[in-house]
């Protein structure tokens, strides 16, 4: 890993992507928030609730909050062979946890990162341990709750061999934190015959600024899924999430976005292809309302025999939006089958008179597309996210 | 018989390319009519223009529909006044379920989704609308959504192209079903005009009238049969 003068000097590096953040704008967020023991009845449940974490834990294998800087609630139902904590208190109680830390993510690859690692920033720790299938999902919380601040953290997510988990990770802003940024390094792990589904959901504020920073490495014969739904107003995002592959595993994005207007959303993914009959499938929709929305993805074939497919679908439904999708194959080796599909415009016509053919007048035409577009071009979501992005499209204002 | 729809000198272009060139053609209540012609005679540019597509642009004449001139009206004010079409290559709906589309479209969709069995399109329901379909199916899925919609004037573009022999039965008989619909003693209830190519379909459909249409004009009336026996024998002879 780099040394320290040289992670210090990339406190002053911009982002591969997306608009360049001035950190100094921004005071700390606080490492000791309110301790919150039942969220259910707490002023915090009704920002939850918008990013698919259930307050009353039902039907949960464990909830984890973060207010700002700091853990301000875990709960687990104990279910044998998940830990769940703050990693601050994972790094004392398991020694080998260090040589995790910045494994996944070069600290110096821009100044997010660089800030994170700076500032031993806290975050989760979230382990599944070897051979057991974690049944119900894990949710965490990550709230932004002080304005003009920042909320810098740092996760780690390991799946051991043979393990299984699904996570639903849930990202909101308070009503008065809304000038504020989330800046989230998530390190994730899966081992050996493994499977992780990471699903997060952004409900963020008007001018707040997001920064996610997530790279996950995969063993063998494993499967990770990473879904990522923002269908709310944000100021400027960009995440750009890596997986890197062993043998026989596959990796999954899907990512649906609604970039409403004063929005600048760049997202997307990269999957890199290094183990012998490795997938990868890079899924996106995204509609622009008026705000400029970039669709990304990259495969890397490294080795003979990977397969991999990428499909970025773009509309604009408000004029003064823009819509780029920028889909990228990359090999390194002859015997590799990658193929990518994009489009961007506006629904064609002939979709919405076949649909008034039917009787449904342009307005219910449109929102049946545009609904259908959103939730359901996308298949193998997990049932609790699907449910989650059909509310989260109910709520959102597209047009009808 | 009250006349269902009426065209009265209907010029109309795709784009800067006048396709229809003063078609005059009626359908009265209950009478199923066959529209023949050539390959480019406007069969199809004439349908989607009684539906209303924006493709298409009228620049003279009227569409009149129980009277009412529906020549500028948007397709669904159309649709809702009981006019339907199954289009012969209807556009892929992404992400739209073929049973979501019909619970949508339909009063009693629920209803008619429990007969789709006998549209051999049961397993379709949760299949996105016309993504992947074969020919056959997307005739089927056609039918299956006008028979939830019960239009009172059909427009159909050649139910019987695409489709194996194996399942024309099944097309003609939901065809029959289709426009016999409301039948009692009294007669026929539903209207249609009938693009047909092949003919096939008038084995199981009782046709009424049958026009012929080339380059962009009705050029003569009469019987189905007989029409349909005289261009298999003969075509349609030189432009």
């Amino acid at each position: 890993m780099a040394d320290e003068k040289t992670i210090r000097e990339a406190l002053g590096k911009k982002g591969a992507y997306g608009a360049d953040l001035d950190l100094d704008r921004y005071e700390e967020g606080t490492r000791e928030p309110e301790q919150v023991d039942d969220i259910e009845s707490s002023d915090y449940k009704k920002y939850m609730e918008h990013v698919g974490v259930v307050a009353d834990e039902m039907n949960r294998a464990g909830t984890l909050m973060f207010i700002d800087n700091g853990m301000s609630h875990c709960s687990t139902k104990r279910q044998e062979g998940l830990e769940m904590m703050s990693l601050s208190k994972a790094l004392e109680k398991h020694d080998g946890l260090k040589d995790y830390m910045w494994k996944a993510m070069d600290p110096t690859k821009d100044k997010y990162t660089a800030k994170s690692y700076l500032e031993n920033s806290d975050g989760y720790f979230i382990r599944v341990k070897s051979g057991y299938h974690i049944k119900n999902p894990v949710q965490t919380c990550m709230l932004l709750n002080k304005d003009k601040s920042i909320q810098n953290v740092h996760n780690i997510i390991i799946v051991e061999d043979g393990a299984t988990l699904e996570m639903i990770t849930g990202c909101s802003t308070a009503h008065h934190a809304n000038d504020s940024l989330h800046i989230g390094v998530s390190e994730i792990f899966v081992g050996d015959n493994a499977n992780l589904t990471f699903s997060m959901i952004h409900s963020w504020g008007k001018q707040t600024g997001v920064r996610p920073r997530t790279n996950c490495v995969v063993g063998k014969n494993s499967n990770y899924v990473n879904n990522y739904v923002i269908m709310n107003p944000v100021g400027s995002l960009q995440s750009f999430p890596v997986a890197t592959l062993g043998e026989n595993s596959s990796a999954t994005y899907n990512t649906v976005c609604v970039a409403f207007e004063g929005s600048d959303i760049d997202t997307g993914g990269m999957v890199n292809l290094n183990g012998k009959g490795s997938k990868a499938e890079i899924m996106s929709r995204s509609i622009s309302m008026g705000g400029r929305m970039c669709a990304r993805g990259r495969l890397v074939g490294n080795v003979p025999g990977v397969k991999a497919h990428l499909e970025c679908r773009s509309i604009i439904l408000k004029d003064g939006g823009s819509t780029l999708a920028v889909p990228e194959l990359e090999a390194h080796v002859a015997d590799v089958e990658m193929t990518h599909e994009a489009a961007v415009g506006k629904i064609a016509r002939d979709q919405i008179e076949y649909l008034m053919s039917r009787g449904l007048d342009e307005d219910q035409a449109v929102s049946m597309i545009v609904r259908g577009f959103l939730s359901g071009s996308i298949s193998g979501l997990p049932q609790e996210l699907q449910e989650e992005l059909d509310k989260a499209i109910a709520q959102a204002n597209l047009g009808d | 018989m009250s006349e269902m729809l009426k065209i009265v000198d209907l010029h109309a272009r795709a784009g800067e390319r006048e396709i229809l060139k003063g078609v005059n053609l009626t359908v009265n209540e209950g009478e199923t009519c066959v529209l023949f012609g050539p390959n480019g005679s406007g069969k199809s540019t004439l349908m989607a223009t009684i539906m209303g597509y924006s493709t298409i642009e009228v620049t003279s004449g009227q569409i009149l529909y129980k009277g009412v001139d529906i020549t500028r009206m948007t397709v669904d004010e159309r649709a809702k006044m009981g006019i339907g079409m199954m289009m012969q290559r209807p556009p892929n709906i992404f992400g739209v379920k073929l049973g979501d589309l019909i619970r949508a479209t339909s009063e009693n969709g629920d209803e008619i989704l429990k007969d789709a069995g006998s549209f051999k399109m049961d397993s379709f329901l949760d299949r996105e609308v016309n993504v992947g379909f074969s020919g056959g199916e997307i005739k089927r899925s056609e039918l299956l959504q006008l028979t939830a919609q019960k239009p009172e004037l059909i427009l159909l573009d050649e139910p019987e192209s695409g489709v194996d022999l194996e399942i024309i039965d099944l097309i003609g008989n939901k065809t029959r079903d289709l426009l016999n619909y409301g039948k009692n003693e009294v007669g026929r209830h539903v209207s249609s005009l009938v693009i047909t190519h092949t003919g096939q379909i008038l084995n199981y459909i009782e046709a009424d009238t049958a026009y012929i249409m080339r380059s962009g004009r009705i050029v003569s009336q009469g019987k189905p049969m007989e029409f349909l026996k005289d261009i298999r024998e003969n075509g349609y002879g030189e432009e």
